[in-house]
């Protein structure tokens, strides 16, 4: 099979067991609805003092930010685990499959995920709320969401490195994300909370990713939107991730 | 022909250590074409170590090696398309079918089988739609070396294929192996049951503390070990009272159906002297029955386990 073959046959087997696993899908597609859902309509017509807009411009790109780190991030690594601990990886590295159609086969998956659940995250917004993606912003969202999936599925892969068996890929991913959102413009606006907490969200990629989807969903914005150093920082924690990865990543089982 | 292209594995002097751990110490092994070899070896001896090594998924500390004429350390993807591996234990994910995870694997391969001949070889062809969590113990194994089979190996290693297994399916494991000889395949497989290797290779390679200690058939390895013979029979026909003192110096314990065994490598002699005392005392000694050793009795001597290879 050529590589583009093998490519699309990763991507297409790691979906299936995407669908056929209730956990992923529920993290993944139905928890971001939910939360969407009920922050938007408890908070998402107040009026946001500093920029004039509502709240549920603010939601909808977090949400979303919230909906790529769980696919490229949190799904990518459990699943990860879970292979190299029932010595799946292991037996993978006897075949001639090259190791990076592998990971790309799992990078194109979790692409696949991002556009599936932005085209949801921002159908619901549209509808429910009435949030729109700004036209000129297009290119930038896009930018954006590529950006922030390749830098996040690095993070997923360098994060195998410290999860010594599947029963802690889940919680040490958790562990993660879930502080994070709280200071990351995810669930709360970051307006008006501690230094401190601006200062932890600042230092973590998971804000600049929710920042830079906000620019383009802000009706006040003016011109084309262009976060290039949110980008910057993203891109660097997936180089980070990179590095880790190249230098740590195991195929064989811990234990 | 070269003698390299008709050696599927050549192996002289694989060392592997491990920190302070040695191993592997010196392992020799050499391969035919088409052979199928046991690896055979208690738990803890270097089998799984020299195998990956082989297998090009462990580097080595030194020595030579030559698997399909090329070096597993430099193993390239066109020599994995000739090799298939089975290794201990794994596990494939639960959530997809027999068939789907064959299809799957089949894509890493530039030529590779059909799913459904792939499994109808192994034996799972009814079990095809059945969710992998499914399958029973043996299924699991059938699916594992499907997943060896699918490139059309040259070459298939099998780590430990039966470990754990209950006696049944320990039996559709074997079928499956034997299978692999009438594809002509070449293949190498560990395991610590003598009675496993003996049924399923052409040689058995016995290997003990990461060295080899013994290479032949089941036979050859009895005859290089050359455990002692038991020679029983019924106390009633002849009481162990009449024997002669060289017969009575043989007489080590008794056997299952606790009557008086006489341990002992010179068969014939022996019996021929036990005839001879049995005739004089008036008995044909109709009971009499020699006990050859058993396949555990050599298997314990060459690795070296001699503490319960005595008077079973």
């Amino acid at each position: 099979m050529t590589r583009l073959g093998q490519l699309r046959s990763e991507a297409r087997f790691n979906l299936l067991g995407f669908r056929r696993s209730p956990a992923a899908t529920f993290f993944t597609v139905v928890l971001p609805i939910i939360f969407l859902v009920i922050f938007t309509s408890i908070f998402g017509n107040e009026i946001i003092s500093s920029t004039g807009a509502r709240v549920a411009t603010v939601y909808v790109p977090g949400i979303l930010a919230l909906a790529l780190v769980s696919a490229n991030f949190m799904n990518a690594a459990i699943v990860t685990v879970i292979r190299r601990e029932s010595g799946v990886l292991k037996a993978m590295r006897a075949t001639p499959l090259p190791p990076w159609v592998y990971v790309g086969g799992q990078v194109a998956a979790s692409l696949v995920l991002t556009a599936i659940m932005t085209a949801l995250v921002i159908g619901i917004g549209w509808l429910g709320y009435s949030v729109e993606v700004q036209p000129g912003a297009v290119p930038s969202l896009l930018i954006t969401l590529g950006v922030g999936a390749a830098a996040f599925s690095a993070l997923g892969l360098a994060i195998t490195c410290v999860c010594p068996s599947e029963q802690a890929a889940p919680a040490i991913t958790n562990m993660c994300v879930l502080p994070l959102y709280f200071v990351s413009d995810v669930f709360i606006p970051s307006e008006g909370a501690p230094r401190w907490m601006t200062l932890i969200g600042d230092v973590f990629p998971i804000k600049h990713l929710a920042v830079a989807l906000g620019r383009t969903f802000d009706p006040f914005s003016e011109g084309v939107p262009l976060p290039a150093w949110r980008w910057a920082i993203l891109g660097a924690w997936g180089v980070f991730g990179v590095l880790v990865t190249v230098r740590f990543f195991r195929w064989t089982p811990r234990n | 022909m070269t003698a390299e292209a008709r050696l599927a594995i050549e192996v002289t002097g694989l060392h592997k250590r491990y920190g302070e751990v040695e191993a592997v110490t010196g392992v020799d092994l050499s391969v035919r074409t088409g052979e199928v070899v046991a690896f055979l070896g208690p738990n803890g001896a270097g089998k799984t170590t020299t195998v990956e090594i082989l297998e090009g998924l462990r580097t080595r500390t030194s020595g030579d090696v030559h698997v399909l004429g090329v070096d597993p350390a430099e193993a390239t993807a066109d020599w994995r398309e000739r090799i298939g591996v089975v290794l201990q234990g794994a596990k494939h994910e639960g959530d997809f079918t027999a068939a789907e995870i064959v299809t799957m694997w089949s894509a890493y391969y530039r030529s590779p089988r059909p799913t459904a001949e792939v499994l109808e070889l192994v034996g799972l062809a009814e079990a095809a739609g059945t969710r992998t969590r499914r399958l029973s113990g043996g299924q699991q194994q059938r699916l594992a070396v499907a997943l060896a089979l699918v490139g059309d190996p040259e070459l298939v290693f099998l780590d430990e294929p039966t470990t754990g297994f209950d006696p049944a399916a320990r039996r559709e494991a074997w079928q499956t192996i034997d299978g692999l000889r009438s594809l002509g395949v070449t293949v190498l497989l560990t395991t610590h049951y003598m009675d496993e290797a003996d049924r399923l290779a052409d040689r058995i390679a016995v290997i003990s503390r990461g060295r080899i200690v013994a290479d032949g058939t089941a036979p050859e390895l009895a005859a290089q070990v050359a455990m002692p013979s038991h020679i029983s029979w019924d106390a009633a026909e002849l009481s162990t009272e009449a024997l002669p003192d060289r017969l009575r110096d043989l007489l080590r314990s008794q056997d299952a159906w606790e009557r008086p065994a006489l341990v002992t490598r010179d068969v014939g002699g022996v019996v021929r002297e036990l005839l001879v005392t049995a005739e004089a005392v008036g008995t044909r000694l109709d009971s009499l029955a020699v006990q050859p050793p058993t396949l555990e009795d050599t298997y314990l001597a060459l690795t070296g386990d001699t503490s319960s290879g005595d008077g079973s």
